[in-house]
């Protein structure tokens, strides 16, 4: 099993420009079309399982909008 | 942001770093200024050096770069930030001094700065962006923009019959003996941001060094003049722009090439 990841997005600087979508290996970043952000985007987000944690939407994010989170080895040993 | 991390669950793996201020940038959306900054600001980060980088801001859309380094910085005025960052860099010889500057302010207005602080050697960074076009002031004709391109001054297309051939301004700089590391990189994928990053570490490494000037030239896009997505953008600079602008190490001092990362 691939280690579970998860970002947070920082809506107040994302500015939905898709590169991290288009450049998620997993393919689970997209934009949130209900949502809007102070600044009037439609801010990324995670839209399902998957997210290893890898990090690379945050390598091309021009931002530094994305946090990125991977579980620890001891909660994958435990699984 | 608000959640806290419980260290037994969850490990970071990558967050905004310290030398990039908490606020929203005015560049557009995609625009990969933002990507070159986040890159300078983790090296920074990683070395340790926030409260010893000087940064020269030029004119240009990076203009505002200052409001967005967490470190001291001075604005030149157009073309003049090589010269400006001699004199910072002579007065202060213990900091470490850079300059960031796009290419029409460094390979256009300010060509004789930058090529008198190589040959002089002058121990700066220059990080370069290159992005084909005046972005700020509306996409005009750069000297980088490439033969045929369209942009709001060359709505035909660049003719190189009348408006001369792009400048390979890392090629160039390469050719002076003062020249210690200059490098071409591209901020179009993943992979090649990391190559990027790496060689905005070996510039501040040759600083650190005393081995005098380095110059980092980054591909990048500007979505906005160029009339297309970011997506779009980040493919027509891998398809056009690179075949033009070689990726690749043009001038590595021996002594640089020592250094390893
Ligand atoms: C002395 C002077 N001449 C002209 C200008 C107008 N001007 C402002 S930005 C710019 C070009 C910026 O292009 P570039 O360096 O490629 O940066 P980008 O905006 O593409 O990042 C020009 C010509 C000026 N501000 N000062
Ligand atoms: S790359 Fe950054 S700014 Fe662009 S959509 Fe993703 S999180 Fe938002
Ligand atoms: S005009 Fe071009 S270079 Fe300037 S911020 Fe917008 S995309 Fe970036």
């Amino acid at each position: 099993m691939p280690p579970k990841g998860r970002i947070e997005v920082n809506e107040l600087l994302c500015k939905g420009c898709e590169l991290c979508v288009g450049a998620c290996p997993q393919k689970v970043i997209a934009l949130d079309m209900d949502r809007i952000t102070p600044k009037g985007y439609h801010p990324a987000s995670l839209i399902s399982d998957g997210c290893t944690g890898c990090g690379i939407c945050a390598v091309v994010c021009p931002e530094a909008a994305i946090t990125v989170f991977r579980e620890t080895i001891k909660v994958r040993a435990n699984q | 942001m608000t959640t806290t991390l419980d260290p037994e669950l969850e490990q970071l793996v990558y967050e905004r770093p310290d030398s990039l201020v908490d606020c929203a940038t005015h560049y557009c959306p995609g625009c990969t200024h933002g990507v070159a900054h986040r890159l300078i600001a983790e090296v920074i980060d990683e070395m340790g050096i926030r409260e010893k980088t000087i940064g020269v801001a030029s004119v240009g859309c990076s203009v505002f770069a200052y409001n967005y380094f967490n470190f001291d910085f001075v604005q030149a005025p157009h073309g003049r930030a090589p010269a400006m960052a001699t004199g910072v860099k002579r007065v202060l010889p213990d900091r470490f001094v850079i300059t960031y500057q796009g290419d029409g302010d460094m390979a256009s207005i300010g060509m004789a700065e930058v090529v008198h602080a190589a040959a002089r050697g002058e121990n700066i960074c220059v990080f370069f962006i290159n992005n084909a076009n005046y972005g700020m002031t509306g996409g005009q004709m750069a000297p980088t923009t490439l033969p045929g391109q369209k942009t709001s001054s060359s709505p035909s297309g660049r003719d190189i019959e009348t408006q001369g051939y792009p400048i390979r301004a890392a090629e160039l700089l390469a050719t002076l003996d003062g020249a210690s590391y200059v490098v071409r990189r591209s901020l179009h994928d993943p992979k090649n941001i990391r190559l990027a990053k790496k060689a905005i570490r070996t510039a501040f490494e040759v600083q650190a060094r005393g081995l005098g000037f380095s110059m980092v030239e980054m591909l990048s896009i500007c979505p906005t003049n160029w009339g297309m997505t970011p997506l779009q953008s980040l493919q027509w600079l891998e398809e056009k722009m690179v075949p033009y602008y070689a990726l690749n190490d043009f001038k590595v001092h021996p002594a640089v090439a020592e250094i390893r990362i």
